[in-house]
């Protein structure tokens, strides 16, 4: 007992000094900033470093990151990148130690943040400066879509600068497994309900027709049987109040989503997306919808389209693009705002999107870059940005704020795994929606 | 005075900083999360300092109390500890019971049983949710696999994906982790037993088991409360494992410290610290009557 109150107090004290440690730190950094000129606009001031916050530390997102590195490297060589990637759940271990350091005012310089509703929390709080005349600065105002920046705005302010754009409406396909099921690979489903009898031969053949992975992946495909089933004004309505939760063509939609969830298979609460699409990769399954990040696993596997695999939009949501971006802010109190302001330009700049996208397999925001330089799936999805109608991803953050987007996924979980009946995960969503 | 503070003036001196440090980081920090628990806090202006927060007494509990979901937790929590429980304790003693008699090779079978303890709680979740897949019938893998091949079909079950009893199999291994830990403490207290007293029930001529019944398991009840006690509150406080076999948002493994995480990262932060204090007082009524109970035996002895 003893020793571990020691113990206790041991590790009591080490915090205590860490604490003062950092106070100690935090007082010093004003005071070099002071020393440049005035500042006049969002971000001036010290750029000799800036510590870069995201959570792109491995695969395609750590080779987009060096990629934009290097490109940052020759725009700004006067500024010090520092990498504050956090590994780990997806990014949220990162938002987890994001929150505590903004809530310590000990921002990093910059960090990553799905573009949206995401952000709306740490508007709230105050945490993020408004960066709009940087859209006029670097002319971006014209350079990224009109629907984008009417979506990226908040009550006339713009909170970030986005660094690429990802579609989660896609549906993946195998086309040999379609074959033995007696499907045409190359068909197109106008509907939900043309794609389950679809699905439907694909389970008679003994295969899983659609492979789904955990609570995420759920919500995911739940998003886009809304967009095809409510339509893209339909849709959007859901996240301004302009569609009733409570309707009936909703209920619909929720009726498809529970018909879908049973051609799924059995494991997918321990699994997440690579598995599911894996899956398809190994001809377990027929379909699997998933944002077009999955592209790059089957690159990865050395697959390639259409011969191995099939992309479409999700049945029912063709000339719908069903965004999410990720962007950089600049917080409130970052120690070196000149170097965050440098870090934008480069990340928003033709040079800087286009080495970044064509490593990671998104595609810019800017409608300025040259379709040549991208794979085939990547022009595809260019074209679609140029002329589809945008509305923004519920599972990514885009949409709703992330209590909202907790408390759809527990009823989601809560409804596939039986414990709720349609009408009832029908109430839970117009409460998770309503905020309660 | 004067004497009085010289008989206890260094010995506070001593214990002083860490009673100061144990006051402000332990009890002080209770205290700011149990007044947390009390206010409107659930939005991130608020927990920002930059909207107001107003005290609204018991609300959030009984929000809480009164939810179907939370009460699902509260359920699950139940469930994981008894099985968790009844395994490590039925586990624990036969192992210690069998290693009792002089055995060929003890100390490589008591390292052997109290090896995954060393193996943490993050590392075994990820290996058990292979071993724990749902999957039956064809597309089988894990432990459901095994059973195929060694002829045990009828054995094959979705594991955790239960939604009532899901989370009974998440106590599967953390019986596999802690029976070892168990199997130690009873170890203990069987050799604790002086060798006169079973010398002399041999003696009286009593039988192994009626030694064992009579002589040695009584002396061993002071053992097994500890166990219950050391076990109990590690259950009650289930988090990591469950995080990484499950993912917090699966409604079938939900338990109060996974609802804690989701409040505090949707910006609940008066929901969470109300989690945290009902935690907090579970724990309480198992471990408080234990140390009251402690006390009053040392001072009888």
């Amino acid at each position: 007992m003893r020793t571990r109150r020691t113990l206790m107090a041991v590790t009591a004290g080490l915090a205590a000094s860490t604490l003062l440690l950092t106070a100690c730190s935090s007082d010093d950094s004003p005071s070099t900033d002071n020393s440049g000129a005035p500042s006049s606009g969002a971000a001036s001031g010290d750029a000799s470093e800036v510590e870069v916050f995201t959570w792109w530390a491995s695969g395609s997102e750590k080779l987009g990151l060096d990629a934009l590195v290097k490109v940052f490297g020759e725009q700004h060589p006067e500024t010090k990148f520092v990498n504050g990637a956090v590994a780990g759940g997806a990014g949220s271990a990162a938002k987890d130690l994001l929150q505590t350091r903004l809530q310590a005012n000990d921002p990093p310089d910059t960090f990553q943040a799905h573009a949206g509703a995401e952000l709306q929390d740490y508007i709230d709080a105050g945490q993020l400066e408004d960066v709009s005349d940087l859209y006029t600065e670097f002319g971006l105002t014209d350079a990224f879509p009109k629907d984008l920046v009417d979506r990226l705005t908040v009550d006339g302010k713009i909170y970030s600068i986005p660094s690429n754009i990802h579609r989660a409406n896609v549906m993946w396909a195998n086309p040999t497994v379609l074959k033995d099921a007696g499907l045409d690979p190359s068909a197109t489903y106008s509907s939900i309900a043309d794609w389950i009898v679809a699905l439907d031969k694909v389970k008679v053949s003994g295969k899983t027709a659609l492979s789904v992975a955990t609570t995420w992946t759920q919500v995911n495909l739940l998003e886009t049987v809304l967009i095809a089933d409510l339509g893209a004004d339909g849709y959007s309505g859901l996240w301004d109040g302009s569609t009733d939760w409570n309707g009936s063509d909703v209920t619909k939609a929720l009726t498809d989503f529970e018909t879908l969830m049973s051609y799924t298979n059995t494991d997918r609460d321990g699994l997440d997306w690579p598995d599911a699409t894996q899956q398809i990769i190994d001809g377990q399954a027929g379909f699997n919808v998933m944002g077009d990040w999955a592209e790059a696993a089957f690159e990865e596997a050395g697959k390639s389209a259409p011969a191995d695999y099939t992309y479409a939009p999700v049945p029912g949501t063709d000339g719908v693009f069903d965004f999410l971006a990720d962007s950089f802010t600049l917080p409130v109190g970052a120690k070196h705002p000149g170097g965050t302001k440098n870090w934008l330009e480069t990340i928003s700049s033709p040079e800087g999107q286009t080495a970044f996208n064509k490593a990671k397999g998104s595609i810019p925001a800017r409608n300025d870059a040259n379709p040549d330089d991208f794979s085939a799936y990547q022009q595809t999805a260019i074209t679609s940005f140029g002329k589809d109608t945008i509305v923004s991803s519920l599972a990514h953050g885009a949409a709703a704020p992330v209590a909202t987007l907790n408390a759809i996924s527990d009823a989601t979980s809560k409804f596939t795994t039986g414990a709720s009946d349609l009408a009832q995960y029908q109430k839970d969503l117009a409460a998770a929606a309503a905020g309660n | 005075m004067p004497r009085n503070l010289r008989r206890w003036g260094p010995p506070l001196l001593l214990i002083s900083p860490s009673l100061i440090l144990l006051g402000v980081f332990v009890y002080g920090l209770l205290a700011i999360n149990a007044h947390t628990s009390m206010t409107d806090m659930n939005t991130s202006a608020q927990t920002a300092g930059l909207k107001p927060t107003s005290f609204v007494g018991l609300a959030n509990y009984g929000d809480l109390l009164s939810s179907p979901d939370f009460q699902h937790s509260l359920r699950n929590l139940v469930i994981y500890t008894v099985v968790f429980l009844v395994g490590t304790m039925l586990f624990g003693f036969l192992w210690a019971w069998l290693l009792d008699r002089p055995v060929r090779f003890e100390g490589w079978f008591r390292s052997i049983y109290l090896f995954p303890m060393a193996v943490s709680f993050v590392a075994s979740g990820v290996v058990w949710r292979w071993l724990l897949n749902s999957n039956q019938g064809e597309q089988a893998s894990g432990l459901n696999r095994l059973f195929q091949m060694i002829g045990l079909d009828f054995l094959q079950n979705n594991w955790w994906n239960n939604v009532n009893y899901g989370i009974a199999a998440i106590a599967i291994p953390a019986i596999w982790q802690l029976s070892g830990y168990v199997m130690a403490l009873f170890l203990a207290g069987f050799r604790g037993v002086p060798e006169e007293l079973r010398e002399a029930s041999q003696i009286d001529g009593a039988t192994t088991w009626q030694m064992y019944r009579h002589v040695i398991f009584p002396q061993l009840s002071p053992v097994a409360l500890s166990a219950v006690i050391i076990v109990g509150h590690m259950s009650l406080k289930a988090f990591d494992l469950i995080m990484s076999i499950s993912k917090p948002a699966n409604y079938q493994t939900k338990v109060p410290a996974i609802d804690m995480y989701v409040f505090k990262s949707s910006f609940h932060y008066a929901d969470a610290a109300a989690v945290g204090v009902i935690l907090l007082v579970i724990v309480a009524l198992l471990v408080i009557p234990y140390l009251v109970h402690l006390n009053r035996t040392e001072k009888r002895a």
